[in-house]
């Protein structure tokens, strides 16, 4: 794993973005929309707050955090995808690089899409809903680490997925994600989830993230057993997805795939 | 008698049931330029995909500066570049910031003033600045050399590397090219369908068909062997003959 394979990534999409709004928008435009439009349902459904304490920081504190994790799933699709549009994938591993340190690469790069999509959405859910996120104290941390990986582990699931079956599968790098939210219990406790479904829940590490949040924000004690299965779960996760890509880039070099990808 | 540089042992590629290369074996000696000649589809392109490691092989062995390939994987080809016409860069970059992703890519130190060497050399300098996107072909088949060039690779292997530019720059690519094989012993494997430019770059061609050598030498005996005056009559011959006998003279 060499660092300046891993920078020379990261600068080629510092220049991508400098030169372009749009993309920068798109990093901006959706988490802002996303909170300005849940912001005032949650404000709306304030008027019960004697049936349910503390909805606004509920509400708001999972929206900030799914943004989280949709991020840094997004950083390493779309950083692929920029590649496959500019027909660069063969500059790239035709040189040194090995798959490892792009994907190395992809993940610093989604933890710098992280950092500006939570600084639009904290100053906003400030700005508009006198919200501050903070509340969560230091358990912040650990949670939106727990975040970022889980967004690492669909985001590396999207991108073999993408290099293996092309561009026709592309919109799995906006549409994957989704199919993890209801079982990531972002806006509702796993209790009200069918049996089945929080038997499945149990093993998504997003679940426990937003189970922890909750008992933070409901008990102020920091459950200590969700953080853990969290951890364990995206330890797991990653070191199987990581393998598994490398086995499908082996697998695609096989068949031509890695220098067809996008034609 | 000069080192072998690149070593290719009964390479094979199947896709399926298509060969796509069938068994070929040739050396690239240090300082030589090797063209690998060939109607569409002949397997050229993927033979040099083989090389870059991007598609592997099914079957046999590839040698580099004496190292297996699929072991050595980042040794060799932090020494080997290439330009195609096939390979495009990222569009929404200048000249220069591609340059440098390069650079970075291939651990160069120095990397502005390499970057101004080759620009220099390329005779890129109206544009060096501009969007990669904006460029005309030719420029961009110049970006995409000064791409090859600018790793100062110990092997290049180049797809067409003139196919869009005009006479005037495709000369002094082809000098350049001369000039940087006299001065380091740059070994090259080359592809074109220009055969007055074949002739006068390589030291040694390969013909390919249906992914075999059907024919190997230099031009003269190639020429020679066939019967012809002229490598594009070879060149027909050998594509249109569809039981041809491999001739290595």
């Amino acid at each position: 794993m060499k660092l300046h394979r891993i920078t020379a990534l990261l600068y080629r999409h510092f220049c991508l973005y400098k030169r372009s709004f749009p993309r920068v928008l798109e990093i901006i435009y959706w988490p802002f929309v996303d909170l300005v439009i849940w912001g005032f349902i949650t404000l709306y459904l304030q008027q019960f707050k004697e049936a349910l304490p503390d909805f606004v920081v509920f509400f708001l504190g999972a929206l900030i955090l799914w943004d989280v994790l949709f991020r840094a799933q997004q950083g390493i699709t779309i950083s692929f995808l920029e590649e496959i549009w500019s027909r660069n994938l063969m500059n790239l591993f035709a040189s040194p690089l090995t798959p490892g340190e792009f994907l190395a690469g992809t993940m610093a790069l989604s933890v710098g899409k992280v950092l500006v999509v939570s600084c639009v959405t904290v100053l906003a859910a400030f700005a508009f809903y006198s919200f501050n996120v903070f509340v969560l104290g230091l358990s912040l941390i650990p949670f939106v680490l727990n975040l970022i990986i889980m967004g690492w582990c669909i985001g590396v699931l999207t991108t073999g997925l993408i290099m293996r079956y092309g561009q026709e599968v592309e919109v799995l790098a906006w549409g994957l994600v989704f199919l993890f939210q209801p079982i990531s219990c972002v806006f509702y406790p796993m209790s009200v989830l069918p049996g089945w479904l929080q038997a499945v829940a149990q093993f998504n590490p997003a679940a426990h993230v937003f189970e922890g949040m909750r008992a933070v924000i409901a008990t102020g004690v920091f459950p200590l057993h969700e953080l853990a299965w969290a951890v364990g779960l995206n330890a797991f996760y990653l070191v199987l997805l990581i393998a598994w890509f490398h086995r499908m880039f082996a697998a695609c070099k096989d068949k031509g795939l890695l220098v067809r990808v996008g034609e | 008698m000069t080192e072998a540089i690149v070593q290719v042992q009964n390479l094979t590629k199947r896709f399926g049931t298509f060969t796509a290369v069938d068994g070929i074996s040739f050396e690239i000696r240090r300082g030589e330029i090797l063209g690998l000649l060939g109607p569409n589809g002949a397997g050229k392109t993927t033979t040099i995909q083989m090389l870059l490691g991007v598609v592997t092989p099914t079957g046999g062995t590839i040698q580099m500066f004496g190292l297996p390939f699929d072991r050595h994987r980042e040794d060799i080809l932090g020494q080997v570049n290439f330009s195609s016409t096939y390979v495009s860069m990222p569009q929404a970059l200048t000249v220069e910031e591609n340059l440098r992703v390069i650079a970075r890519l291939y651990g160069m130190n120095k990397i502005e003033s390499r970057i101004d060497e080759i620009v220099k050399q390329m005779e890129m300098e109206e544009f060096r600045t501009k969007v990669t996107r904006k460029l005309s072909s030719g420029q961009m088949t110049r970006l995409s050399l000064a791409k090859a060039f600018l790793t100062e690779p110990k092997v290049l292997f180049l797809d067409e590397p003139t196919g869009s530019l005009d006479p005037d720059i495709a000369d002094k690519t082809r000098s350049l090219i001369k000039d940087i094989r006299r001065s380091s012993g740059l070994t090259v494997l080359y592809t074109s369908h220009n055969m007055r430019e074949m002739e006068e770059m390589s030291d040694r061609i390969i013909f390919l068909q249906r992914g075999r050598i059907v024919a190997e030498g230099t031009s003269e005996s190639i020429k020679a062997v066939y019967g012809e005056t002229d490598l594009e009559e070879v060149f027909l011959k050998l594509a249109r003959d569809q039981s041809v006998k491999m001739s290595r003279p």
